[in-house]
């Protein structure tokens, strides 16, 4: 397991190179400049701005700089916000986005999974359809319109809940982990009925059964931990999409996460920005899809069995 | 393998049901409101926009940066947020030579930086040497200008800062010499671009003409105005509280001020109604029915001063002819667009000033007059829009600016039978589309800086930055630039500007459409404030109370 590890985050360099580099070029030839204004910039500024942010430079200049400056660990000063640093604005941003990912996580396997479990235990019964059909609503529905649905009934007509902010109110976190979390809820649910209805077809289910195991025993203790594995294979990547997708969610509830940074920087031509935010995410990416292989691989015996193989 | 509806399964569901029910019960205690409390604790809640990209005065460009800076800092003076005529601020009081070329500002001397230390007129002296420094990238250095020399200096032609026509005579006395009388020289001194830094602050952290230092973080920043900076949570919220050392602190009446980053409109709305602020930046254009149709006095809308128009490319072929021009501006049905489309008490505008600018009223010789573009476009060689080539009009993606686009579409199709294509663009692509000529009819909008005509005339000068139409007229030059800028009086200088203002209409490189009007939900709690045609609150002197009025 550790040489499959090893060779995974070996293999990660070349990916994030790529993306650095993609995106670098990318964001060159869009377009606009991060100085260019409604106001008209005099030239004069304009240069000084420039050679600030070595911008006057050739672009294969630029592009090397940037790499031996992130290879220190600096992503650079913010174009737009003045005397910020990337990393500065990532460390700040992050741990909120983080913290609305991980809620919006919890939300979504504790709805999913109950829904996938109950479906899975009397396939094509109204058991079964009910949660599957709202797993289907909850998947066409986009948080744009589930957000401030939830924030009329909750938040204006019944007044349960503050429609804004984050750790400013008491209750201020549940709306927007609803709202992040249903889409995820929803695919875990069809993804659990799958492996569920999988692994309780399978002889040893039959043999618990057999034995007189009460259901409950039945579905958590054997036919989770076979039924969950593509569960676990998609939650590393859905919780990298929670943190890199979150933008609409911050958006509707004012939340000061990495996700309105990601995507205003792009509309402000925030070169360092961009770039900053980019391969972070692919970083996380990354490391998600590393660590869901890993935790599979630690579920299922044959592929365990198979990796033994390899290293033999 | 079917369960029972009384099985484990279940009963574990609902007990954990039943959790989350006991966690969440607490936050469902419906606690006070922000407005609530804010009106107890005297904590204003303010919508503001976007994030402000720095607190710098002589960085900073835009509205919500405006909003912050002018809580924190104070010029030589203020304005009198209803009649908008300058008022004393740092400088109890003034003289102005009688050719009106000096300006002698007698500084009060209790005044004091929010660390304590003694505010002076060195101090101006210091901070107008450095917002003219070009290294330091500031956008607004156009507004030191009219001071002697202050172009030339910041040009690179004068290098000594002495030429320039500022100093300090004593502790308390700055003198200003101007290179022209400029009747509005007292407004451009409150903008926030001509306020005073704290030169020891701005130094520890770096060189004076460094962009982006770190004086204006929380913590480090000292300033001069009715409050200090006491938190900057970037995306999150900027706090100021009020400052003990500022001279007129007995009558500063809020103690804090939170302003929150909101882009979205529709989630500030939201956050009114759900009593989280007391102010609001912007009220999306549907609310605005909504709030209308029941009479709502939150509701507050106001005369903006600035204007939204279409600029020409005067040099793309067909639109090179002024009697096209004339006629694609004359088949604009304004009252109608305003009144049906826009619905936000927009005003038709029929020329590039807003009217009553500082008691400006610019000229009528604009009008909607479909027959009299007809008799234009025929003798322009294209009778009934025969042989005019399709014209595209470029806007920023924006669903109000489609809007109004479609309507014009349809309005010159119907009155000049001609074919418009519309094209809209990202805001930055569509910004370099703009200033490299890559357009032929695009939208933009202008928002006075201060207010005077000048600051919507001066722009269409030949090879001005802000032109941008291509257009250049050598005798609205020397009116804008050589006769105006002479007359000792407004209403010599107004008379100029008509003339100037007369030859844009007849040339029409720019289609005026109408006049913003500033558009906000106001608490009823807070009071004192005044809506006026730069929509600027005076934050010293607002207030919160629950009294009725």
């Amino acid at each position: 397991m550790i040489r499959f590890a090893a060779v995974r985050l070996l293999q990660a360099i070349p990916v994030l190179f790529g993306v650095i580099t993609i995106t670098f070029i990318l964001i060159h030839s869009a377009p606009g400049g991060p100085f260019s204004a409604d106001k008209a910039v005099p030239p004069e500024v304009l240069m000084a701005l420039e050679e600030k942010y070595d911008l006057n430079l050739p672009l294969w200049q630029q592009y090397f700089g940037y790499l031996e400056d992130l290879i220190s660990g600096d992503f650079g000063p913010s174009f737009k916000y003045p005397g910020r640093n990337v990393s500065e604005l990532i460390a700040s941003a992050f741990p909120t986005t983080a913290e609305l990912a991980l809620y919006s996580m919890i939300v979504a396997i504790v709805i999913g999974l109950f829904a996938g479990v109950v479906a899975a235990m009397r396939p094509n019964s109204v058991q079964d359809y009910a949660p599957m059909s709202l797993a289907m609503i909850g998947i066409c529905m986009p948080s744009f319109l589930l957000g401030p649905l939830l924030v009329l009934i909750f938040g204006i007509y019944l007044e349960w809940l503050p429609i804004s902010g984050w750790n400013s109110l008491p209750g201020d976190k549940i709306l927007p982990a609803i709202t992040l979390g249903t889409g995820y809820a929803a695919y875990i649910a069809r993804l659990t009925r799958g492996g569920m209805l999988d692994i309780l077809s399978q002889d040893y289910i039959r043999t618990a059964r057999a034995k007189g195991l009460s259901e409950i025993v039945i579905v958590c203790k054997h036919g989770l931990r076979g039924g969950l594995i593509p569960v676990v294979a998609f939650l590393g990547p859905a919780f990298a999409g929670m943190l890199g997708g979150s933008f609409v969610v911050e958006t509707i509830f004012n939340i000061p996460g990495l996700g309105r940074f990601y995507v205003q920087a792009a509309f402000n031509r925030d070169y360092t920005m961009i770039l900053g935010t980019t391969i972070f995410f692919a970083a996380l990416i990354v490391s998600f899809n590393l660590i869901s292989d890993i935790l599979a691989m630690w579920m299922n015996p044959k592929l365990r069995q198979k990796d033994l193989g390899d290293e033999k | 393998m079917p369960i029972k509806t009384n099985s484990k399964i279940y009963r574990l569901f609902f007990l954990i049901l039943h959790g989350i029910y006991l966690c969440v019960l607490p936050g469902c205690e419906t606690p006070p409101t922000n407005v609530e409390l804010g009106n107890k604790t005297g904590v204003l809640h303010w919508g503001n926009g976007t994030e402000p990209q720095s607190l710098d005065p002589h960085i900073a460009t835009g509205v919500p940066e405006h909003h912050v800076i002018s809580a924190l800092m104070e010029g030589l003076v203020l304005k009198d947020s209803q009649t908008l005529e300058p008022t004393s601020g740092i400088a109890e009081r003034w003289d102005i030579s009688e050719d009106q070329l000096v300006y002698t500002f007698h500084l009060r001397s209790n005044a004091k930086w929010s660390n304590g230390d003694t505010l002076n007129a060195h101090d101006f002296v210091w901070s107008w040497w450095r917002a003219l420094q070009p290294r330091l990238g500031n956008l607004y250095a156009y507004m030191y200008f009219p001071i002697k020399n202050a172009r030339a200096y910041y040009n690179g032609d004068v290098n000594d800062f002495k030429e320039v026509g500022v100093k300090a005579v004593d502790d308390l006395t700055l003198q200003v010499m101007l290179e022209n009388p400029t009747p509005y020289f007292l407004q451009l001194l409150d903008h926030y671009s001509t306020f005073p830094v704290h030169q020891e602050t701005v130094e520890k952290f770096g060189s004076a003409d460094e962009r982006g230092t770190r004086w204006t973080y929380e913590g480090n920043m000292v300033s001069n105005g009715p409050f200090k900076l006491k938190k900057w949570a970037i995306n999150q919220e900027i706090v100021v509280e009020k400052n003990p050392q500022y001279y007129d602190e007995k009558n500063v009446k809020l103690n804090e001020i939170v302003y929150y980053p909101i882009e979205n409109g529709i989630t500030e709305e939201r956050m009114f109604r759900a009593g989280q602020l007391h102010y609001t930046n912007d009220v999306p254009i549907d609310k605005v029915e909504t709030y209308r149709a029941t009479n709502d006095p939150a509701l507050r809308i106001h005369p903006y001063l600035g204007t939204y128009y279409y600029r020409i490319n005067t040099r793309v072929p067909h639109l090179k002819d002024r009697r096209v021009r004339r006629a694609l501006a004359l088949t604009i049905d304004r009252e109608s667009l305003t009144k049906n489309i826009l619905k936000g008490g927009q005003i038709p505008a029929y020329a590039m000033t807003p009217p009553d600018t500082k008691g400006y009223f610019p000229p009528n010789k604009l009008e909607f007059n479909p027959l009299e573009a007809k008799r234009l476009m025929t003798l322009a060689g294209y009778p009934d829009g025969k042989n005019f080539p399709e014209t595209e009009i470029l806007y920023n993606t924006n669903e109000g600016h489609r809007k109004v686009a479609v309507a014009i579409q349809q309005m010159w199709k119907i009155h000049l039978n001609i074919d418009v294509r519309l094209t809209n663009q990202e805001w930055k692509v569509y910004l370099d589309s703009e200033s490299n000529g890559d357009y032929e009819i695009s939208r933009a909008g202008w928002i006075g800086d201060y207010v005077d005509p000048n600051n919507f005339l001066d722009m269409f000068i030949c090879g001005g930055g802000n032109n941008r139409t291509g257009w250049c007229s050598k005798e609205y030059d020397k009116l804008i630039l050589q006769e105006a800028p002479r007359k000792e009086s407004d209403q010599n200088r107004f008379a100029i500007f008509r003339e100037a203002e007369e030859i844009l209409i007849d040339e029409m490189p720019v289609i005026p459409i109408y006049t913003y009007t500033s558009k906000n939900l106001v608490h009823s709690s807070l009071k004192n404030f005044n809506p006026n045609i730069l929509n600027q609150a005076s934050y010293k002197d607002l207030f919160l109370s629950d009294d009725i009025d």
